[in-house]
């Protein structure tokens, strides 16, 4: 449970997650943040207007997934680096993951990462597409993973695999 | 003898919030700071800030800490004396001020207190081992000095500074063994904690830690799980290796001067310990002098810096500074104060206030 050991139930994930039909049409965000905290830069940061406008700074996001575009804007601009983009559509077999990253070293495209859950554990081997890092990200990078399709909402981490 | 219109004492987040409110206003400042830069903590705070983007949220505290600094350096009102430290403030309302091995009397008409929190620390053999550190100690080895504190670290508390001072050592290439955690829910905050357990730092909430092991240094812990009084469970004990011991289990508001200058004082755990009683001008029972941040209960960065503008608003317009849009100025501050704390983590906060209003 997420207030004992920082680990959401499958059920809160549910909770989040876009309708499978909405994954079928390309990418699309998913906001993991599920307590009511004073924050609101997620909303600020949409340019489609996809995230509703919160009335009270307490209110979590609400992210209308059909407009909501996958671009990954919000990503690098949550405090708590809660956010993912997710793209059924990437291969037959493969999904794209877009993950919050803010660890050195970053890894370089083509590399083969370990991907991890949202417990920390190895769940998959995951290929680097793209890592992004521009300014306006200001040091939270975006690396951009493809996973077995299955585990695209398991995978929320990864680790280098070098030793540091 | 300096006479001054107002005087703060203090270099974070909340003084130089204050520093430049009260100077917009007009007013002529001193700032003291007993370190030789601004900022305070913030300038260990390498994460972005939540809150709204009035307060500057998903900034990081160092980004927010060099561009207050740089203003208040900037600005012809404030004066800053940094390296310097309030040593009394008297009855007849004059702070002494130690500056390069000279003291010199300030006189000031309007005083603000933004001394913020020291930290606490805990209780259990062996705790003055080397190798035993606060958190403080340890985000300022880790982020100003760029110096690991050790290999492997247990980190005891689990309060958003515990957490967030977990994620900076492990971005730091230090490995955390575990986050342990009295209480039986994360006092932190979740996408926080979350953050951390991906990355494979496991949070036990319920345990707390029996003693510290080793000698000459610190080897591991010995932590064991609580029952519902808070009462370690026999046979839960285990082992932790670890090289360093990070107590992060909480602040405690930094009263000296406030006890000094007579403020009418009151004792509320929710806000870390003995603050002063104030008014919604943050003036305190001692007319003349305001307080803000820390010092007048632990709370967010992001609240200090609105209390500092706040108090600086305020004491500035005590002294009959004025603009066009002080009132609403002074409104916008209060509603957003207010949004901080009106959601169910601001509860202990509110609950805190209730106790202290003049």
């Amino acid at each position: 449970m997420l207030s004992q050991n920082g680990i959401p139930t499958a059920e809160e994930v549910t909770s989040v997650l876009p309708p499978a039909e909405r994954l079928t049409k390309g990418p699309v965000a998913i906001a993991e943040c599920f307590q009511n905290i004073p924050c609101d830069p997620c909303y600020h940061s949409c340019k489609q207007g996809a995230i509703q406008e919160f009335n009270d700074i307490n209110e979590r996001p609400q992210i209308n997934f059909d407009k909501c575009n996958g671009c990954g804007s919000c990503m690098s601009r949550c405090p708590g680096l809660a956010i993912f983009v997710v793209d059924a559509t990437y291969s037959d077999n493969e999904a794209l993951v877009k993950i919050p990253y803010e660890f050195l070293p970053l890894p370089e495209v083509g590399e083969i990462v370990t991907a991890i859950n949202r417990g920390g554990q190895a769940v998959a081997e995951a290929k680097v597409i793209k890592v992004q890092n521009t300014k306006v990200q200001d040091r939270t990078v975006i690396v951009w993973l493809a996973v077995p399709k299955e585990q695209m909402m398991e995978v929320r981490h990864f680790r280098v695999k070098e030793v540091r | 003898m300096r006479q001054i219109e107002i005087a703060i004492v203090g270099g974070g987040p909340a003084g130089l919030a204050a520093a430049l409110n009260a100077s917009k206003l007009g007013a002529q400042v001193i700032l003291i700071d007993r370190n030789d830069y601004l900022g305070g903590q913030l300038i260990k705070q390498t994460h972005r800030f939540f809150g709204s983007k009035q307060q500057r949220a998903s900034e990081r505290g160092i980004d927010i800490a060099l561009e207050l600094a740089n203003e208040v350096m900037a600005n012809e009102k404030i004066e800053v004396l940094t390296e310097a430290t309030a040593l009394g403030h008297y009855e007849d309302g004059v702070l002494l001020v130690e500056q390069a091995g000279k003291i010199m009397a300030i006189k000031p008409e309007r005083f603000i207190v933004a001394t913020g929190g020291a930290e606490k620390t805990l209780l259990f053999p062996n705790n003055d081992l080397p190798g035993v550190y606060g958190a403080g100690a340890v985000q300022t080895l880790v982020n100003v000095f760029g110096v690991k504190p050790g290999k492997r670290v247990l980190m005891v508390g689990a309060g958003n500074i515990g957490v967030i001072v977990s994620y900076q050592l492990l971005q730091a290439g230090v490995e955390v063994a575990a986050i342990i955690e009295g209480a039986p829910r994360i006092g932190a905050y979740w996408v926080h904690a979350a953050k951390v357990v991906r990355a494979g730092v496991p949070i036990y909430t319920r345990h707390t830690i029996l003693r510290a092991e080793g000698e000459g240094e610190v080897k591991g812990a010995v932590i064991a799980q609580l029952d519902d009084n808070w009462q370690p469970i026999p046979g839960t004990e285990r082992e932790i290796e670890a090289d360093v011991i990070c107590l992060s289990v909480g602040l405690t508001p930094l009263t000296e001067l406030l006890w000094q200058a007579g403020c009418q004082m009151t004792f509320v755990p929710e806000l870390g310990g003995n603050v002063p009683f104030r008014n919604e001008q943050l003036e305190t029972s001692v007319p003349g002098l305001y307080v803000a941040g820390d010092v007048s209960g632990i709370e967010e960065a992001s609240a200090a810096m609105m209390e500092g503008a706040l108090a600086g608003i305020n004491a500035a317009a005590s002294l009959g500074y004025t603009s066009d849009t002080l009132t609403a100025d002074r409104q916008n501050v209060l509603d957003q104060l207010a949004g901080l704390r009106s959601g169910p983590v601001g509860e202990k906060i509110r609950k805190g206030l209730a106790q202290c209003s003049l």
